[in-house]
């Protein structure tokens, strides 16, 4: 028990730690100072430009900005979805799918295209290896890329002073993907390959079962899918996309074999997350505003980190009770060879960074368990957030905080010398709200349907609870699977992608038109009388914003669900 | 009219009867649709009634007599939000009557062309437009606000200031403004008219107080934003919670959806009513505050202004130091006994009554322990100061005492055949090079000595500057001293920065200046060489006995012209905000236990086992409901005197204002619903309505 959480504080403090180094790299790709990488990619970086015909010194506005972020996605999307329609008649494809049923290529390209990664399909048996690579592997690269240009964005309006523009979208874009994501990625992958994450282009394997009494008639034999696995698994984990190549996702031995591929793994989904509170704080030139936004972030985290693993680690009531032993905690649901805490940590850091990538069952996990990863995605993916998401997303937060405590103080309320006025509460309310809106909107629509009520496979509020968590995951672009649900059904697919795009740009069109605004703002030089917002109560203050609002929008519900399975559970009423 | 309002407390009884009749009166959609979170209040209450004659007539989704007691209780939490804002309005209301008995018809005589003796045509002041002249003499009426062309009179200015003492208004120069509705009491003044009637400075005071105007100020409308934003997502979770919970109740095979009337109690108690229901109170009071301040705001948007001020410019004569100089030091001429010297000076000052004059008549006898003459009994003759002699003095029993500045004295010495000694030259630059002023006295050909005058910093004013560099605000002060006696004044009072032999265009200067560097700055001024620099202040105070031109340019006007009121001024906007902030914060912490009353008893019949979450042991799950809705209510009662007074400020900086605000506010807003339930809870138990 005490080994796991020494286990759980080192892997802290080595995303802690590599936070300061990443940050500070993160900070010079988007203020154009030219890396140590660039001598080597420069010529990449030009080339692409020199393609595509443009100038990436050419500043655009926020509209222009987030027209050219539609206009991407958009086109990235119908790509997508065409490669999945005509995977058919393309090449790469050893195992011969036919082309993915136009719902479910619906869902899958919306799903790829925000960032989110919902599979309501096994990759395993759905999707050819070009459509793996040519389409979800580049939006894995591209989404994540695209959170963090419009992190970049709003980054530079604060610290711009009277500017119209807020940066140029392509080479965000571009610099993102190819300085950060694509040298990361290719490390992980590396790393993954050497612990035995397939890489391969080859047929499935069809093997003889090693155990003989397995065989039936009907499986005489077993078939090992095999694919370009590691170069996908790398981005999925950086990217905080969290799309599986296989179907187990990182449960699945071939996509995450060993308790080192799995530290990485793990390591790999809060990296960048962490890493760009202190970008964020070296663009902003006041490094401590961007440590205490990580303290915020970790205050979240933590908590409901710890109940995940406590609630998973202390095991089953109900197995107990009939002699079974608890010191392996809850395993029904997980892989043996990572056991509880690690499962319960991965959960966590993956349902707090909108990755969604999981390594074992969430339905399975006690209803403490599950309440903590639902309620992680409800804070609305800010701690530690999406790729770039993450941060924007805080930032909006952190709006409402300094309003308030501006308030309280005095003053019109100013964040590093930007008023913070009219407009940008307007675009912070609406960021806010969006997400309440769709989860418990779309969530009310399932169960009210008879096609959203089929879907649940569970009685009670533990099947409350598995229709709650498919919509809160795709309202908060996570993408993680409660499980427990029959997710690939029309209904599903069209309203899931539906919240994915709400989800998505209904916060992100905001973002950029409050980074407009606040580009074009004078900044106060700060005084005694300006608020500080590196200290300690100020941190306090932002995670009592946060968690206030999630906890009044979502208690009723979560009172349905897991709570009422709790309390229901722990006094020996179990289902 | 303001001496009064400032005395009447917080609770008139005159006022109190009309708010509660306002407060039905509110209740007319037309009013509660411009407060959405009080709109969504008044919907859900003429739901729950409707729900109450549906259960009347046998049909109820719970008890009669429940639905009864919540939709009581939700009116009453529109009624006390109404209050809240009637009783603030009433002040006002109050004032604005008294103000409007002062602008009735008066007549007028409209002169041909702007001269005393030009053809009078009588008229009624309904009929004056802007640039007409007119004539106005003792125990008249001023019929329109205008700037005297011709003429000097004593006017009384209570009905607009509250002060009885009557002020002199005189032709050109800085106090030339006349405003309509005051009295002339002696004398007579020509008056060119400068606004059209229902303009009138006071017509526009009459709307500010009566809050009949008020427009939003831009904090507040970004604060409905958020709470607008906030009662949505409450009213989504409240709805959605009907197929939530009959999806639950047809899971577990118990219980049933829970009722709407609890869905709309549930509804109120979350939506930030506390603050939304004392929003507007808290605006109106704001102005109120300005007013009774003697402080007439001429946007809302300038009493937010005056809470984010970065720099104020002061004027040194009158705010930082008193109007005049004193009396210090006495340095007596090379051979000159130091006591003869203090006697010729005082002789000399005896009957001069400027202050200067006085202060020197106070200074021999108090450090050489002369006692002052009447002159009248010296048999002495006294003579005046003037611009061609620029010295003043007496002439008593042969003897010709003279004192003034040292140029002037030295040729009136010269002229005598005597000389002016090159030490009295060097005392008189020392005291010139620090800041004060030698005035130099002499009898006949004979140089005294030099008394020196300095300028009186304000008693108490160097700690205000203190406290405003706490609470952030830099003081400039603005003089047209040289940089020497600038610089020695200013390190006396304690100001952060000087500018000295400021001009109006170097004012105006160094607000721009410091406006490029992201600063707000306030200003006070009177003069018409200020208008521009005022126009450009982000905020700026005009002197009610300033030019029209100033008041114009001004977005705030000081009734008691006292420069010293910027502070207040500031003081007063930061508490203004403050109070919002303070309020919403409590008003969201307050949800938390609310759902900690409500959320088992609604769900308790579908999952029994929820009742675990009932920490507060409430009775029954009617009375938890009850309770949780009747403190809703109550607190906006409990707060209207918070709303109206406004949240404590002080002069401490921002980090620990903050803490103090959200310990008292955040935490104790977290903790007082808790107590405050749970006693309703008990109370309601006791009566046996639980």
């Amino acid at each position: 028990m005490n080994r796991e959480y020494i286990a759980i504080a080192a892997y802290m403090l080595v995303i802690l730690a590599l936070a300061k180094p990443l940050g500070a790299y993160v900070a010079g790709v988007y203020e154009g100072q030219t890396p140590f990488l660039e001598r080597l990619l420069g010529p990449v970086e030009r080339l692409f430009y020199r393609l595509c015909g443009i100038d990436p010194k050419r500043e655009m506005g926020w509209k222009r900005y987030a027209v050219a972020v539609l206009l991407f996605n958009v086109a990235g999307f119908f790509l997508l979805y065409a490669l999945e329609r005509l995977q058919g008649r393309l090449p790469l494809n050893p195992q011969h799918f036919p082309s993915v049923p136009a719902d479910l290529a619906l869902n899958t390209a919306v799903s790829f295209m925000t960032n989110t990664n919902w599979q309501a399909y096994s990759g395993e048996n759905t999707l050819s290896y070009l459509t793996q690579m040519a389409g979800l592997g580049v939006q894995n690269f591209v989404s994540a890329a695209s959170g963090l240009a419009v992190m970049a964005a709003l980054i530079r309006s604060l610290v711009r002073r009277e500017s119209p523009t807020i940066g140029n979208f392509w080479a965000d874009l571009w610099r993102g993907t190819l300085y950060i994501l694509l040298p990361l990625s290719s490390i992980l992958a590396l790393a993954l390959i050497s612990q035995g994450v397939v890489q391969n282009f080859k047929p499935y394997v069809q093997a003889a079962w090693l155990d003989h009494s397995a065989a039936t008639a009907a499986v005489p034999t077993q078939i090992i899918p095999m694919g370009p696995a590691a170069s996908q698994i790398a981005i999925k984990q950086l990217g905080t996309n969290g799309g599986g190549f296989f179907g187990a996702n990182s449960a699945y031995p071939f996509e995450n074999p060993t308790p080192l591929s799995d530290f990485l793994e793990m390591l790999s989904i809060l990296l960048l997350p962490a890493a760009l509170c202190h970008a964020f704080g070296s663009m902003v030139k006041d490094t401590r505003q961007g440590w205490a936004l990580l303290a915020a972030m970790t205050l979240l985290f933590l908590p409901l980190m710890i109940l995940a693993v406590h609630s998973e680690t202390a095991g089953n009531p109900a197995l107990t009770r009939l002699g079974v032993s608890a010191a392996a905690g809850n395993m029904e649901g997980k892989e043996v060879r990572f056991g509880a805490a690690d499962s319960a940590l991965w959960a966590a850091a993956t349902t707090a960074t909108s990755n969604g990538s999981v390594n074992s069952s969430h339905d399975s996990f006690m209803p403490l368990g599950g309440l903590a990863t639902l309620f992680l995605m409800q804070l609305g993916e800010v701690a530690y957030g999406g790729v770039g998401c993450g941060l924007y997303g805080l930032l909006m937060f952190v709006f409402v905080a300094v309003f308030v405590a501006g308030l309280m103080i005095g003053r019109t309320p100013e964040y590093l010398g930007k008023k913070i006025q009219i407009f940008e509460m307007q675009m912070a309310t609406i960021v806010i709200l969006v997400m309440p809106l769709i989860v418990l909107l779309s969530t009310a629509v399932a169960v009210v349907t008879a096609a959203g009520r089929a879907g649940a496979f569970n009685p009670g509020p533990h099947g409350f609870s598995e229709i709650l968590y498919a919509f809160t995951s795709q309202g908060n672009n996570n993408g993680s699977a409660f499980g427990g649900i029959n997710a690939d059904t029309t209904f599903y697919n069209v309203l899931g992608s539906l919240c994915m795009l709400l989800g998505r740009f209904w916060m992100k069109i905001p973002v950029l038109a409050a980074a407009g605004s606040l580009a074009r703002k004078k900044a106060s030089p700060p005084s005694a009388g300006t608020l500080p917002t590196y200290t300690p109560l100020f941190v306090l203050l932002l995670v009592g914003v946060v968690v206030i609002v999630g906890a009044l929008s979502f208690a009723p519900v979560l009172a349905l669900g897991p709570i009422a399975e709790h309390v229901m559970a722990s006094g020996s009423l179990v289902r | 009219m303001n001496a009064k309002a400032g005395s009447r407390g917080l609770f008139d009884w005159a006022i109190v009867r009309r708010a509660v009749a306002e407060s039905f009166l509110k209740l007319s959609p037309k009013r509660q649709v411009r407060n959405p979170v009080m709109f969504c209040v008044m919907v859900g209450s003429l739901m729950t009634t409707g729900l109450f004659v549906q259960a009347l007539l046998g049909r109820g989704e719970a008890s009669a007599s429940f639905i009864f007691w919540v939709s009581l209780w939700l009116w009453f939490t529109l009624l006390f939000a109404n209050f809240a804002e009637a009783m603030a309005e009433g002040r006002g209301k109050a004032q604005a009557e008294a103000l409007r008995k002062t602008r009735k018809e008066v007549p007028a005589r409209k002169l041909s062309e702007p001269r005393r003796g030009a053809k009078v045509e009588m008229t009624s002041s309904q009929n004056l437009r802007r640039g007409d002249v007119v004539l106005v003499e003792a125990d008249e009426i001023i019929p329109a606000d205008g700037d005297i062309v011709e003429g000097v009179a004593s006017v009384n200015e209570s009905a607009v200031t509250g002060e009885s003492a009557p002020v002199i208004r005189e032709s050109g120069g800085d106090r030339s403004a006349v405003t309509g509705g005051t009295l002339v009491l002696s004398d007579w003044i020509v008056v060119r008219v400068t606004s059209d009637p229902g303009e009138s400075f006071l017509d526009r005071m009459i709307s500010l107080v009566e809050g009949a105007k008020r427009q939003k100020t831009p904090n507040e409308i970004a604060l409905a934003v958020l709470l607008a934003g906030l009662t949505l997502v409450f009213l989504l979770v409240c709805a959605t919670l009907l197929p939530f919970s009959a999806y639950s109740a047809a899971a577990a095979g118990r219980g049933s959806a829970v009722p709407i009337t609890i869905l709309v109690a549930l509804f109120v108690c979350l939506a930030p009513t506390t603050i939304g229901g004392l929003l507007s109170a808290i605006g109106v009071a704001g102005m109120d505050r300005m007013i009774r301040a003697n402080v007439i705001a001429l946007s809302g948007r300038a009493v937010e202004a005056a809470g984010d001020v970065d720099v104020l410019l002061l004027d040194k004569t009158g705010t930082i130091t008193l109007g005049n100089r004193q009396a210090a030091e006495f340095v007596p001429a090379e051979g000159v006994a130091e006591k003869t010297f203090a006697e010729a000076a005082q002789m000399a000052s005896l009957a001069d009554e400027t202050p200067e004059g006085r202060s020197i008549v106070i200074f021999a006898k108090e450090r050489y322990g002369l006692r002052a003459h009447d002159w009248r009994e010296l048999e002495a003759t006294f003579v005046p100061f003037t611009a061609r002699t620029r010295m003043s003095g007496v002439n008593v029993h042969g003897r010709a005492i003279r004192k003034g500045a040292a140029d002037a004295v030295e040729a009136w010495v010269k002229e005598q055949g005597g000389i002016f000694p090159a030490s009295v030259h060097a005392v008189a630059d020392t005291i010139s090079r620090q800041g004060g002023t030698p005035l130099v006295v002499a009898e006949g050909p004979r140089v005294l000595g030099v008394v020196r005058l300095k300028d009186v910093v304000k008693g108490g004013i160097r700690e205000r500057f203190a406290d405003l560099r706490r609470m952030g605000i830099r003081t400039i002060m603005i003089t047209g001293d040289n940089p020497l006696t600038a610089a020695a004044i200013a390190a006396e009072a304690g100001v952060d920065d000087f500018i000295s032999q400021a001009t109006p265009e170097t004012k105006l200067k160094c607000i721009r200046d410091l406006q490029a560097g992201g600063r707000l700055v306030a200003m006070t001024g009177d003069g018409t060489n200020d208008a521009p620099a005022l126009a450009q202040a982000d905020v700026a105070v005009a002197m009610n006995t300033g030019t029209q031109a100033a008041k114009e340019a001004g977005n705030l006007v000081d009734l008691d012209s006292n420069p010293t009121k910027l502070i207040e001024i500031v003081e007063i906007g930061k508490q203004l905000l403050i109070t919002r902030g303070a309020l919403t914060t409590f008003s969201i912490a307050n949800d938390v236990s609310k759902y900690f009353a409500i959320l088992p008893a609604a769900f308790v019949g579908v999952y029994p086992a929820l009742a675990k979450l009932n920490v507060m042991r409430l009775a029954t799950p009617q009375s938890a409901i009850l309770s949780a809705v009747i403190f809703n209510a109550l607190i906006i009662v409990f707060l209207i005197p918070l709303a109206l007074r406004g949240a404590r400020y002080r002069a401490v900086g921002a980090a620990d204002l903050l803490r103090r605000n959200v310990l008292v506010y955040g935490v104790g807003g977290l903790i007082t619903p808790f107590i405050g339930i749970k006693l309703i809870d008990m109370i309601l138990k006791a009566l046996g309505a639980a």
